[in-house]
C-alpha cells in the first residue's frame, strides 16, 4: 500500500507549493476550466454523487447527496460555507492543505459553489491557524487577479465571491449549524434540525457546509473523473444496505507516541497497524502500544489488539467506536494510565461544551469533576458507574442533545471504562484504599481554569 | 455623561469595510470584535457599546457573542505576546502539562495570567491542530513546534 501515489499531498514538498504559479505549473485550475467550459451545475452534482465522495469533516455524509437537498430552481441567494474550523484533538489535515496547497482547496471550492449555484462563499477558519489564514487570503487574492473569482469567471457568466471569516477559538463552531450561528454574529449554539441548512441555513437561505478536504477531493474528481475516485478505497459492505462505501484517498493524521508523527495520504481502508508500521515508523522508543484513538478524540478508543481495524467509514464502528471521524489516529503507549487519558478527554469536553443542552453542559462538567477526584486519589468504584451513566445518556444517539458533539464527549467515557475497566478499578482501589467503596455523596475538588 | 470614544476612525473604517460582505450587520460582530481586539488587545465594555451602535444592535447582543468566545479579553489587555500552550491529547501525551507548568514557574504566573511587566499572557489552549509537532505552543502568530523546556526558557527570556 505504500506504493500508493499521493494526490492531495502530491505537491506539498515544493517550497512554493502555496503559490498560484506553482499550482498552475502542476495542472492547477484545469479542472475548473473544464467545468466552466462545458458542464452544467447538474452535471457536476451528478459527477460528485456518482464518485461516492463522503464528507471528510467527520460525519461522512455523501457530499453529492447533500448538494441535492438544496431546493430546485431556487432564485437565490444560496450560500456556501467552507468549514475550516478543524478543532478535533489530533486533527491537522486541513491545516496542511491550507498552508501548503491552498489553491487546491479553492479550486475545489469554486467548483463546488458552481455545482450548487452559490454566489457567495464564506471560508470559516479557526483562529489558531495564522499561517493558513495568510496563505489562503493570498491565494484568494491571486484568484481574483487571475479571473478565477469575481464577476463572470473565465467568461462563463458565473460569478462568485469568497470571503474569509475568522473564528474565535471555539470547538463548537466546527458543527455545521454552530458555524452558521457564529457566522451570523451570534453565540455558536447548534440549531435544531430540521430544517437542515440546505433548506434554511445562514441568513435563513439555503446553505451548503462542506469540509476543506472534501473540497480538495472535488477538485480531483473534476480532473480525473468519478471512476478514478471509485477505484480507490473500500466498496460498500453487501450485508449492510446503509453502507455507502468508503471511496477515495484520505488524509490520516498520525500523532501521539509514534516515531514519525505526520499527515499521510492513503486509500480509505488502511488499517491502524499498517498506518503505524508503514508510515509512522512504529511506536516510539521501542515501546508497545496500549490503545489508539481512531479518528479524533470523539471517536473513542481501540485497544492495541484491535489495531487490525480498517480505517474506513464503517471500520471503527465494528469495534465499538463512534466512527471514522476525522481519521486522526493518536497512539497511546503502554506507560500511559487510562485515568490520565480519560481525565484529559473529560477536561477537553467540559471546556468546549457550548452549554446549550443540559445533559452535555452538566454531564461533561460532572465527568471532569469525577475524573479530577479519581486522579487525586479520592475515586470510588461508584464513580465508574456514574461516568458510564453520563456516557450512555449523552448525545444525539440516546436523543438528549441537539448536536453530535455530545456523542463525541460520551464515546471516550464509554470506550475507556468498558475496555479498561480492570485498570480503572485497580487504580481506584490502590489510590483510595479506605474510601473506594463509599457510595454516599462526597465533595468535589476545586477546578483551576484559564482561557 | 458622555464618555470619550474608544473606537478610532481607523478602526471604524476597518469594521465598515466588512459591511458589504454580509447581508446582515450582525454578521460583522466577530470581525468587529477582532478588529478592536487586534488594536487594543482587549475589548472594553465601552467598545462593545460603540460596536453595537455601528451594527445597529443592542449592546447586550454584542456582549452575548463576546462572552461566548473565551477568546476576547475584556477587563484588561493581554500581554504583548499571548501564548497558548496546547494541552489536548497529542500534546498531553508528549509533555504538555509539564511544559505549561515549567513555563508558569519560569514566568512567575498562573495559567491565564499576564506577567507584571505586560510582556506575556500565558494560557493553555485546546488542540492547536499541530499534533505532529507536540508539544506545541502558539505565541501571537508564531507556532512553536516540539517545544523543549530549554526552548521555552529562551522564548520567555527573549520577550520584549
Amino acid at each position: 500500500m505504500t506504493d500508493f501515489e499521493p494526490v492531495l499531498l502530491a505537491n506539498i514538498d515544493r517550497d512554493d507549493s502555496h503559490t498560484r504559479a506553482a499550482y498552475e505549473a502542476t495542472g492547477g485550475y484545469q479542472g475548473l476550466k473544464k467545468v466552466l467550459g462545458g458542464m452544467t451545475p447538474d452535471d457536476v452534482k451528478k459527477l460528485v454523487k456518482s464518485s461516492g465522495l463522503r464528507g471528510r469533516g467527520g460525519a461522512g455524509f455523501p457530499t453529492g447527496l447533500k448538494w441535492t437537498f438544496l431546493p430546485k430552481d431556487h432564485p437565490g441567494p444560496i450560500y456556501f460555507c467552507l468549514n475550516a474550523d478543524e478543532s478535533e484533538p489530533g486533527t491537522f489535515n486541513n491545516r496542511i492543505l491550507m498552508e501548503e496547497d491552498p489553491h487546491q482547496v479553492i479550486e475545489g471550492l469554486i467548483i463546488s459553489c458552481f455545482a450548487t449555484a452559490a454566489t457567495t462563499a464564506y471560508f470559516y477558519m479557526r483562529y489558531e491557524y495564522p499561517l493558513a489564514w495568510k496563505r489562503v487570503q493570498q491565494a484568494v487574492d491571486e484568484c481574483y487577479e487571475a479571473g478565477y473569482l469575481g464577476e463572470d469567471i473565465l467568461g462563463s457568466g458565473y460569478s462568485l465571491d469568497i470571503f474569509l471569516h475568522r473564528g474565535a477559538a471555539a470547538y463548537i463552531c466546527g458543527e455545521e449549524t454552530g458555524l452558521i450561528e457564529s457566522l451570523e454574529g451570534k453565540r455558536a449554539w447548534p440549531r435544531i434540525k430540521p430544517p437542515f441548512p440546505a433548506v434554511e441555513g445562514v441568513f435563513r437561505e439555503p446553505t451548503v457546509v462542506n469540509n476543506v478536504e472534501t473540497a480538495a477531493c472535488v477538485k480531483h474528481i473534476a480532473d480525473r473523473g468519478a471512476e478514478w475516485f471509485k477505484s480507490i478505497g473500500v466498496r460498500p459492505d453487501p450485508d449492510n444496505p446503509r453502507d455507502a462505501g468508503s471511496y477515495g484517498p484520505k488524509l490520516y493524521c498520525l500523532s501521539g507516541h509514534i516515531e514519525k508523527p505526520g499527515c499521510y495520504e492513503a486509500p480509505l481502508g488502511i488499517t491502524v497497524n499498517e498506518l503505524i508500521d508503514q508510515y509512522g515508523g512504529g511506536i516510539w522508543k521501542g515501546r508497545k502500544a496500549k490503545c489508539a484513538i481512531p479518528g479524533g478524540i470523539s471517536m473513542g478508543l481501540l485497544t492495541a489488539d484491535e489495531f487490525d481495524c480498517s480505517l474506513d467509514f464503517a471500520g471503527p464502528g465494528k469495534y465499538g467506536c463512534l466512527g471514522l471521524g476525522t481519521a486522526a489516529v493518536v497512539v497511546v503507549d503502554e506507560t500511559v494510565l487510562m485515568v490520565d487519558f480519560l481525565h484529559n478527554s473529560s477536561q477537553f469536553f467540559a471546556h468546549e461544551s457550548c452549554g446549550q443542552c443540559t445533559p452535555c453542559r452538566e454531564g461533561t462538567s460532572w465527568a471532569l469533576k469525577m475524573m479530577n477526584r479519581i486522579k487525586a486519589g479520592k475515586g470510588r468504584l461508584k464513580d465508574l458507574d456514574l461516568l458510564l451513566e453520563i456516557g450512555d445518556n449523552l448525545g444525539i444517539i440516546p436523543g438528549t442533545t441537539i448536536c453530535g458533539l455530545a456523542d463525541g464527549a460520551a464515546w471516550p467515557l464509554k470506550n475507556a471504562i468498558r475496555k479498561f475497566r480492570d485498570e480503572f478499578e485497580a487504580y481506584v482501589k490502590e489510590t483510595n484504599p479506605d474510601g473506594y467503596m463509599e457510595t454516599n455523596p462526597v465533595p468535589v475538588l476545586e477546578i483551576i481554569g484559564a482561557h | 455623561m458622555t464618555k470619550e470614544r474608544i473606537l478610532t476612525d481607523g478602526m471604524i473604517a476597518e469594521i465598515k469595510a466588512f459591511f458589504p460582505r454580509y447581508p446582515s450587520l450582525q454578521a460583522v460582530t466577530l470581525p468587529a470584535l477582532h478588529v478592536v481586539h487586534d488594536h487594543l488587545r482587549h475589548v472594553p465594555m465601552q467598545a462593545v457599546v460603540e460596536i453595537a451602535e455601528l451594527l445597529e444592535l443592542a449592546p447586550a447582543e454584542v456582549q452575548d457573542t463576546l462572552t461566548f468566545y473565551g477568546f476576547f479579553k475584556q477587563d484588561a489587555p493581554h500581554g504583548r505576546v499571548r501564548a497558548w500552550v496546547c494541552r489536548s491529547i497529542s500534546c498531553h501525551l508528549r509533555g504538555a502539562d509539564e511544559l505549561l507548568e515549567h513555563m508558569c514557574h519560569k514566568a512567575g504566573v498562573e495559567p491565564g495570567d499576564t506577567t507584571e511587566d505586560g510582556k506575556l499572557t500565558l494560557e493553555f489552549g485546546e488542540c492547536l491542530g499541530a499534533c505532529e509537532h507536540a508539544p506545541c505552543m502558539l505565541a501571537n502568530d508564531d507556532l512553536h513546534k516540539s517545544v523543549t523546556h530549554e526552548q521555552a526558557n529562551q522564548f520567555i527570556e527573549s520577550l520584549e
